[in-house]
């Protein structure tokens, strides 16, 4: 802040004559208007509102007029400067909105150009289906149980209540481990006692023999039968088994878990259906169906509607299942007289099919990534 | 087990309205797998009527002999007129009666029979076979030659019983006993709540000592042994129509009148039956062990070595049986044969039955040591009710004599080892506590009787077992009676309450951020076989002495070529690299995470342990002692361009870098930082192989390799030039993790950047100098990055600069420009210590 001015000059008093202002705003407008672009109004601005423009030299003459004078040159001065920056203001954001118009349309792209640049990766749906059925049960409070998959026959088999020489034991076509003696010089035929599981029931036995009941786990798993491969057989296939084993528990509370599982996967009003079957590692067994999540059996006897998905059959086959035979509890140290429990184990490569519309097994095993892509993280 | 419905109802009064699929809904909601119900006579409609052959002109003017026959089909053809028929089988006579299809009549496969002029003449109808009726093949490839009792004119489809369902059961190995019709009659009724005719229910004479003599050395292997004789029999006799049709019909092929009775009594009853021809026999028959390397002609034609193990039915001679699998060729039933000149019949005429009970697991070893399943021993395996033995061998008897004309002899031979019936006490709320379900000891009761138990108690219940359910031996056996005879479709559903779990392990979650991370890279997972053979490892260009060429071997593969189990998860990958680029996808990364197998270093056996306790913590150790490690690996494979070129510039080929950035993922992933050096190691390239180590308790282990393969693999291979791999060992980087990480705290001060470009040796590793300068720069280092390298002839021959960008930074103040130099200087002076390294341009 600079000190009044005292030594005022009073000729100088005439060039604040209103219409000399009025004039000078009249000019710095239509400069305003005249200005075709921003470059040009930028000149403009220097021109009118720039510290030599007439009205800041106007502006400060006031400082020398008389004291009497001042207030009203003031006035009138501020007012035209005032209506000037306005008018600049206003002008400047028409220019910028007709630049921004042309150049935003000049720089538009075509948006549906494609973009694969690093084209997007993908899990098997094999992996991610065995995760969500895992997950299923994980939020029931079921932990996840893993074995190995060269496993003995013990474990394999005779743990799970198949005897020797039963008919049982040959249901499923093993792959059997050569003996090996040091030195990697193997005989074929050597008894090694191990072979490739051939299901994931062998992890119950683990499950079972390394933890104290309460047990409530699910085993998801690669296993193993000689099968050859073809449209509807792979000798390599993943399974996914249940085991619980408390205080009480009951086949109603094996149907009830079934039950939630076809809910959770496929809808609410999704159910099974239990038939009785033989497995050596549960007593009572059963084979478990599940509604078809198509035709809900609506295609059953109705030839106008057949389904593909369960061969209008209205019941898609899951599985087997059953409460663990007291033999089971027994060889792996759970007192039956205490515990029950029930187990089910069913094949993932069948559930993907029917539940992803897979026809042939071979899609699912030879890696193309034609097949695997679409199916992305999760399932 | 195949049951026609006809055959079925003989035993059962079902409803007259009740279907083959109606029976099948119950026999599998009772537990019987009835994977079919086969339709007999679909797309069959008559006339179909028996005819007899008048006359028969032969037509020779053609390729083949025809044959021009007058058939009387009586008024079936509305005239009486003898029909009219072109015929070009030649496997009858005249005044043979046959099966003849009138116009108008449809055959199964839409083959409709009409009026047509064939062969110069007009045939009015057609002389049937039994394919054509879809009877199956008969053996004998020719027309139908009934017997000759039957009328002219009879409905041939029901003389033939052409029109039948029949159900296709999967018999589960404990239920032995429906591999009869018996069985199957027993769980029919039970299933409709109707009365069973047992046909076991037989009036049988008291054994006596003069039957066939009978002589068991083994009562284990074989504790019953019924023998009955019946002789004059008339060899000419043939199997009647009704009895061939429910032979054909359950799957077994008519052969002569005695073999007929023996397998349709087995059908039956489920008891094999073996006859013998009495006058081909040489004194008593006897049961025993084989002797090691004795031989015998089975049936089949096959000399089979026996085992020592083997159960053998012997006469003077030796060994005439395999028991319960397979009778021996010389002492079978002689086929009739008929002598061309006199028209005489000769064959068998005296027969000795055995229906006897053989132990299970012996059986069952012997068949599998001889590869030779036999409808018998199929039976003996599963468990055949030895209660039956008598009353099959006189139904066998019956049989005889009723169609063979024999005379049964007054001797009945019986040897029975003595057997208490087996009892099993359960308490009489057990399958309500199995079942969760409120049956109630009457039900429960009601319903092991249905099975064919005795039931007796109140609370404890002591439930003796039928014969022929050797399933039947704990108490959740009978629960399962009682809740699938109950019902399993009415079940209740309920939850159980599980303890709170603890979500996944860290294991586990690992394996599944690794899948996620590498899948977000652009990698595709496959999921690849793990059988490898000697070529894949030779392909890899493994060194004789390479860990990884001892392995894990199969006894029976699928292939020779690949009998062995993988101990890297490269050549699986590999080989579906080469197969999606042979199918036309070029641009590849895939990834694959699973187990490999290494043999231990002293593989034993894994030794059967018992069944009855726990095993000890030390047994099971030896059984896991003699498994190999087993431990799970990520790997990646890469082929074709990393990024696509495309409107918005230039692709990038995949190279090395790409597949030791894939290493750097799954270690971040695991939560672990990986040290990266220099390797030569097979199957990579020898100056493109890093190698990835971790700390591990202090210890630097080596965890995985990856780079651009060897020139050889990729040609050896057949895989696109320049292809690059990654494998590294998740279960060791898991290990490495040393828990939860550590947040960076944040600093709002300024930053001061400094960039250095040193020229070093071109042989010394970046990873080195990048080391020494964070080390040297200290801890007002916040980052450092490389940004470029640079090789040319302003640097010399051999000598490359690297330029780094160090970002300086302060907790608790801003830095003043001396101290970020001071501290670049004190990170150059480090480098320049330890890897020579020059300040370019100094």
């Amino acid at each position: 802040m600079s000190a009044p001015n005292k030594s005022y000059d009073p000729v100088e008093v005439e060039a604040l004559k209103p219409e000399e202002i009025e004039r000078m705003r009249d000019e710095a407008l239509a400069a305003f208007a005249a200005a075709g672009d921003l470059d040009e109004l930028a000149h403009a601005k220097t021109a009118h509102t720039g510290g030599t423009s007439p009205l800041a030299l106007a502006n400060r003459e006031i400082g020398a007029l008389p004291p009497q004078a001042k207030a009203a040159a003031g006035k009138i001065v501020g007012q035209a400067r005032g209506i000037v920056s306005k008018a600049l203001a206003t002008r400047q954001s028409e220019l910028e909105a007709e630049r921004d118009a042309r150049v935003l349309v000049e720089e538009a792209v075509d948006v549906t150009l494609p973009y694969d640049r690093v084209p997007a990766g993908a899990r098997h749906p094999l992996t991610t289906l065995m995760e969500r059925v895992s997950d299923v049960f994980v939020s029931m409070g079921y932990e996840v149980a893993e074995g190995p998959e060269v496993e003995a026959e013990w474990f394999n088999f005779d743990a799970l209540n198949f005897v020797p020489d039963h008919p049982a034991r040959q249901m499923q076509d093993t792959f059997f481990v050569q003996g090996t003696s040091v030195e990697g010089t193997a005989t074929t035929g050597d008894e090694s006692g191990v072979v490739l599981r051939t299901h994931t029931s062998p992890v119950q036995a683990r499950t079972l023999i390394d933890r104290e009941p309460p047990v409530y786990v699910v085993c998801p798993g690669r296993v193993y039968r000689t099968d050859e491969l073809d449209a509807t057989h792979t000798p390599v296939f993943h399974q996914i088994e249940l085991l619980a084993v408390d205080e009480g528990l009951t086949m109603a509370d094996l149907k009830g878990t079934l039950d939630h599982m076809v809910q959770a996967l496929f809808g609410p009003d999704m159910k099974t259906r239990l038939r009785p079957n033989f497995f050596p590692f549960t007593e009572p067994s059963a084979e478990m169906d599940m509604l078809c999540y198509v035709c809900r059996g609506e295609s059953v006897g109705n030839p106008d509607r057949p389904c593909r998905t369960c061969g209008s059959e209205g019941w898609i086959e899951l599985g087997g299942c059953g409460m663990v035979n007291p033999k089971v509890l027994t060889a792996c140290g759970v007192d039956p007289e205490k515990y029950s429990g029930f187990a089910f184990g069913f094949g993932i490569e069948r559930m993907l099919m029917f539940r992803h519309n897979v026809d042939d097994m071979r899609d699912m095993v030879e890696g193309d990534v034609r097949f695997t892509r679409p199916f992305g993280m999760e399932i | 087990m195949r049951v026609p419905l006809s055959w079925l109802r003989e035993y059962v009064d079902l409803p007259a309205t009740e279907t083959g699929r109606d029976v099948q809904a119950k026999l599998i909601s009772a537990g019987l797998e009835v994977e079919t119900v086969e339709q007999l006579g679909a797309g069959l409609t008559g006339p179909l009527v028996v005819g007899k052959v008048l006359t028969i002109e032969e037509l020779t003017d053609f390729k083949k002999p025809i044959r021009f026959c007058t058939v009387d089909v009586g008024q079936a053809n509305g005239t009486g007129e003898p029909q009219e028929i072109i015929c070009g089988a030649r496997n009858f006579a005249e005044g043979d009666k046959v099966v003849v299809a009138l116009p108008g009549a449809v055959l199964p496969g839409d083959f409709r029979i009409a009026e047509r002029k064939t062969y110069g003449r007009v045939s009015r109808g057609m002389i049937c076979s039994g394919d054509e009726l879809g009877m199956g093949d008969d053996g004998t490839h020719g027309i139908i030659v009934l017997p000759p009792e039957h009328e002219v004119g009879t409905d041939a489809t029901v003389l033939l019983e052409l029109f039948d369902e029949v159900l296709d059961i999967a018999v589960t190995p404990d239920r032995g006993y429906c591999l009869s019709m018996r069985g199957v009659a027993r769980e029919t009724a039970t299933a409709y709540g109707l009365p069973l005719r047992d046909p076991a229910l037989l009036d049988v004479p008291a054994p006596n000592s003069y039957g066939y003599p009978v002589q068991i050395t083994d009562p284990i292997g074989c504790d019953r042994f019924t023998a009955r004789t019946v002789v004059g029999l008339a060899p000419e006799a043939r199997s009647p129509i009704w009895l061939q049709r429910r032979l054909q019909k359950a799957g077994m092929r008519s052969i002569s009148l005695a073999v007929d009775i023996t397998n349709y009594v087995m059908l039956e009853l489920g008891q094999p039956i073996h006859a013998y021809d009495r006058n081909r026999l040489d004194g008593p028959l006897g049961v025993r062990r084989a002797e090691a390397g004795e031989k015998i002609t089975t049936l089949d034609g096959t000399v089979r070595v026996l085992d020592a193990a083997d159960l053998v039915i012997t006469d003077n001679r030796g060994p005439i049986g395999i028991a319960g699998v397979m009778g021996g060729a010389n002492t079978e039933i002689a086929d009739p044969v008929t002598d061309p000149e006199t028209g005489i019949v000769t064959g068998s005429s005296e027969v000795v039955i055995e229906a006897a009970h053989f132990d299970a697991i012996s059986i069952a070893r012997t068949a599998r040591r001889h590869k030779l399943s036999s409808e018998a021993s199929k039976r003996f395996e599963r468990g055949v009710d030895p209660q039956a033995a008598a009353a099959a061998a006189q139904r066998c008897v019956d049989l005889l004599v009723l169609l063979a004309g024999g005379t049964a002899e007054a001797g009945v031979t019986e040897v029975a080892a003595p057997s208490a019936p087996r009892t099993i006490a359960m308490p009489a709320n057990h399958p309500d506590k199995v079942a969760g379900v409120d049956y109630g000891r009457e039900t429960v009761v009601r319903r092991l009787q249905e099975v064919g138990c005795d039931v007796y108690g109140q609370d404890e219940l002591i439930v003796t077992v039928p014969s022929w359910r050797p399933d039947l031996n704990e108490p959740n056996d009978l629960a399962e009676e009682v809740i699938r005879l109950e019902g399993y479709e009415n079940l209740p559903s309920t939850l159980p309450k599980p303890p709170a779990g603890r979500g996944l392990t860290e294991r586990q979650r690992v394996h599944r951020r690794v899948g996620r991370a590498l899948a977000g890279a652009g990698y595709v997972e496959a999921l690849n076989y793990p059988f490898i053979g000697e070529q894949a490892l030779d392909q890899l260009g493994l060194d004789a002495d390479d860990a990884r060429r001892r392995l894990v071997k199969l006894v029976n593969p699928l292939s020779d070529e690949e009998p062995a189990l993988r101990t890297t998860l490269l050549p699986g990958l590999l080989g579906a690299l080469r197969r999606n680029d042979s199918r036309g996808s070029h641009d590849l990364a895939l990834f694959e995470t699973g187990l490999v197998f290494r043999p231990g270093d002293q593989p034993g056996v894994a030794v059967r342990l018992g069944v009855d306790r726990r095993p000890t913590d030390e047994e099971i150790a030896r059984v896991n002692a003699a498994l190999p490690a087993q431990p799970r690996r990520a790997a990646v494979v890469l082929a074709g361009a990393r990024e696509q070129a495309g409107w918005w510039g230039k692709g990038r080929p995949s190279d090395w870098a790409d597949a030791v950035e894939a290493g750097r993922t799954v270690a971040a992933e695991a939560g672990v930082e990986l040290i990266i050096s220099a390797d030569q190691h097979a199957p990579w390239h020898p100056g493109r192989c890093a190698a990835f180590h971790v700390e591990v308790d202090g210890e630097k282990v080596l965890v995985g390799h990856a780079g651009e393969l060897h020139p050889r693999v990729v040609k050896a291979f057949g895989l696109p030039a320049r292809a690059c791999a990654m494998e590294i060992d998740l279960d060791l980087l898991e290990k490495a993790n040393e828990g939860p990480l550590k947040a960076p705290r944040i600093s709002s001060f300024p930053v001061a950047t400094q960039d250095v470009a040193l020229v070093v040796a071109g042989n010394v590793p970046a990873a080195e100098v990048e080391a020494a300068l964070t080390e040297g720069a200290g801890e007002l280092l916040e980052s450092i990055r490389l940004f470029d390298v640079y090789t040319g002839d302003q640097l010399g021959e051999g000598s490359k600069s690297l330029a780094y960008a160090l970002k300086f930074r302060a907790t608790d103040r801003t830095l003043t420009v001396d101290e970020a130099s001071a501290a670049r200087d004190a990170a150059v002076a480090l480098a320049t210590e330890r890897t020579g390294a020059v300040l370019r341009g100094a």
